[in-house]
């Protein structure tokens, strides 16, 4: 049988080399790369940005270019220093989330039995509860801060993460490598570190970023809807402040697009990214993309029964 | 001489990747005649499996077929469309895959399996189906009571046995076996292999005998075709081929088995490795390998010459 021979082991150069290799993949790091610069160093080129500098509710001029809300704050400084919070809060978030499900969710998998059980029950239950309403009625009842944002949204996320992850566990867990190493006296705790949890990173990397999209999303929701604690500057709060001034009524669209549109380039750029790592979990994507490159450029689409493509060198 | 059942001729077969198109079956040309059991031996990645999954046009990407014709049947293979390639395969062309035995389903009886490739395919009725299924595991050797039982409660053997008879439930032309018996020891093999050529001798299909074991294909085939590195190297009727084979390859396989009866001969080994298809050598494939090569192997890519009746070898010093 023949094996494909695409881009093997999972170290940074592979997975550099695929996500440049795929369009798509390579715009999506770009527009992350360019938010992750902005997160980083865009504070040192912006003073305080609650700092009443103009008159509010002024439309985009060239000291404001995105304008002012209506307390006269400069929007675009805002803009930049809450990229880093709302950025950290989700990939925070996004991590966490799937940490707690893959604790959850691997042994369940590995372990079965009465382990698989309870942590089975444990799991289901945060399933069947409704995420967005519950991270709703919590945030309510505690003190408004990013902390408080980012438990609601890990205590409501996780659950599917350790579903998902006890699947994949269960079906590693019979394939020969991970008997022929029980048989070879291997730990526990080392076929789960050494055999399973390698074997699964493209599953928990698809998982991170599913995760970050999701923890950025709600994240906004909540603090639009003045759960999180609107006196920090974020994407969210500048759009509950946004929604408090009424700039939808007045027309002072300034002041919600670019959250909005800030939020909405961050899920996009990481959808982008993802579908570069389906390519590195599964090496016989690449292979199929240049077979349809050569087919494409002959003018064909992809068969299901093997192409007779002529003459080509 | 009749039309042959299978005639391919200039058959080429890439895979694209990324360095480019690695040919792996190149500019063949080989006829399966009909009733005769025709035996593809060669190593691993010699081509000989991707020749057969490209006959029935199963080759899953990144596979292309970029040159060449294959006629079965009056059929021109290559320029079937989807449907047509429907109509071919199981009814008139079928396969029993190296791992076949673990291709029944396992939580449908082997008697249903029968009948469903029968239904799908004739306008049998189920009891009809059921009927012809008895029959077919009778032929194999199987007692019909066991139209009955699940894949786990057979041996490995008697699966690779209903695997088959389901290759054989709607009596096509040409069967191919890609090493149908790799899985299962060499007692079992035998007589599964006995048991093709019993059947192939009384219904008269044509067979298609894809196996590395080059010693066990000549005692089992008419003729046998050599594969080495994507190309065809020998190809002759099974017993010329076994009491005097011409291409350098051919010998260096044959003196690695040990024989039984004969001398106390040291059984050899062919020094090297089979080259990579993405930078074959000039001229003739084997020349790094073969101990009698001549400078002038590694310019010309050797034609196949009749060196006796019938039997081929793509070697000019085999003369």
């Amino acid at each position: 049988m023949k094996q494909p021979s695409g881009p093997s082991g999972s170290g940074l150069g592979s997975w550099a080399r695929a996500i440049h290799r795929d369009r798509k993949g390579l715009f999506g790091a770009c527009v992350l790369g360019a938010f992750a610069l902005v997160a980083i160093a865009g504070p040192w080129f912006f003073g305080d940005p609650s700092a009443l500098v103009g008159i509010p509710l002024q439309p985009p001029t060239w000291p404001h270019p995105l304008g002012t809300n209506g307390q006269g704050q400069d929007v675009l400084a805002q803009l930049v220093v809450g990229t880093r919070a709302s950025l950290l809060l989700g990939f925070a978030v996004g991590l966490a989330v799937v940490l707690l499900g893959a604790l959850v969710g691997v042994p369940a998998g590995y372990f079965g039995g009465r382990t698989d059980g309870v942590l089975s029950i444990f799991s289901n239950v945060f399933l069947v509860l409704p995420g967005l309403p519950l991270a709703i009625v919590i945030a309510a009842y505690l003190p408004a801060s990013p902390a408080t944002v980012a438990i609601v949204l890990v205590v409501t996320g996780w659950a599917w993460n350790a579903r998902v992850v006890r699947s994949q566990t269960l079906a590693l867990r019979r394939r020969d490598f991970v008997a022929a190493a029980v048989v070879a006296g291997e730990s526990d705790v080392r076929i789960l570190l050494v055999e399973i949890l390698p074997s699964m990173l493209s599953v928990l990397v698809a998982q991170v970023i599913g995760s970050t999209v999701y923890a950025i999303g709600a994240q906004v929701g909540l603090e639009f809807l003045g759960l999180g604690d609107v006196s920090r500057v974020s994407w969210g709060t500048m759009l509950y402040w946004a929604q408090n001034d009424s700039a939808l009524l007045t027309g002072a669209w300034w002041m919600f697009v670019p959250p909005g549109l800030c939020v909405a380039l961050v899920g996009f750029g990481l959808t982008l990214l993802n579908s570069a790592f389906d390519e590195i979990s599964n090496p016989r994507l690449a292979l199929e993309r240049v077979w349809r490159a050569h087919l494409a450029s002959r003018g064909r689409a992809p068969e299901r029964s093997t192409p007779v493509v002529r003459n080509h060198a | 001489m009749p039309e042959p059942l299978l005639q391919v001729r200039d058959l080429c077969v890439d895979y694209i990747t990324e360095r480019g198109p690695v040919r792996a079956v190149d500019s063949l040309s080989l006829d399966v005649r009909r009733g005769e059991v025709m035996g593809i031996a060669g190593e691993s990645g010699s081509g000989k499996s991707t020749l057969a999954q490209a006959l029935l046009r199963i080759l899953p990407p990144p596979a292309v077929i970029s040159r060449g014709t294959v006629r079965f049947e009056d059929r021109d293979l290559l320029a079937l469309d989807e449907g047509g390639l429907r109509g071919l395969r199981w009814t008139r062309m079928s396969m029993v895959f190296q791992s076949a035995m673990d291709s029944l389903n396992p939580v449908i009886t082997v008697g249903e399996q029968i009948e469903d490739v029968i239904l799908t395919h004739t306008g049998a009725t189920r009891a009809d189906a059921r009927r012809r299924a008895a029959e077919l595991l009778t032929m194999v050797d199987i007692d019909h009571h066991r139209l009955d039982a699940y894949a786990h409660q057979l041996s490995g053997g008697m699966r690779q046995r209903v695997a088959i008879a389901l290759a054989l439930a709607l009596e096509p032309g040409l069967l191919i076996l890609d090493e149908p018996t790799t899985a299962l020891d060499v007692v079992v093999e035998k007589e599964i292999l006995q048991q093709v050529r019993s059947l192939q001798a009384r219904i008269g299909f044509s067979v298609l005998f894809i196996s590395h074991d080059l010693a066990r294909m000549l005692q089992f085939s008419d003729r046998v075709a050599v594969f080495y590195a994507a190309r065809l190297v020998e190809l002759g009727p099974a017993a010329s081929i076994a009491r005097a084979p011409r291409h350098p390859y051919t010998q260096g396989l044959l003196r690695a088995f040990p024989r039984l009866r004969g001398g106390r001969g040291e059984s050899a080994s062919i020094a090297g490795s089979p080259p990579s298809l993405l930078h074959p050598p000039t001229g003739c494939r084997f020349h790094p390998r073969c101990d009698k090569a001549v400078p002038s192997c590694r310019e010309r890519t050797p034609e196949l010459i009749e060196l006796a009746p019938g039997h081929f070898a793509a070697c000019p010093l085999a003369k």
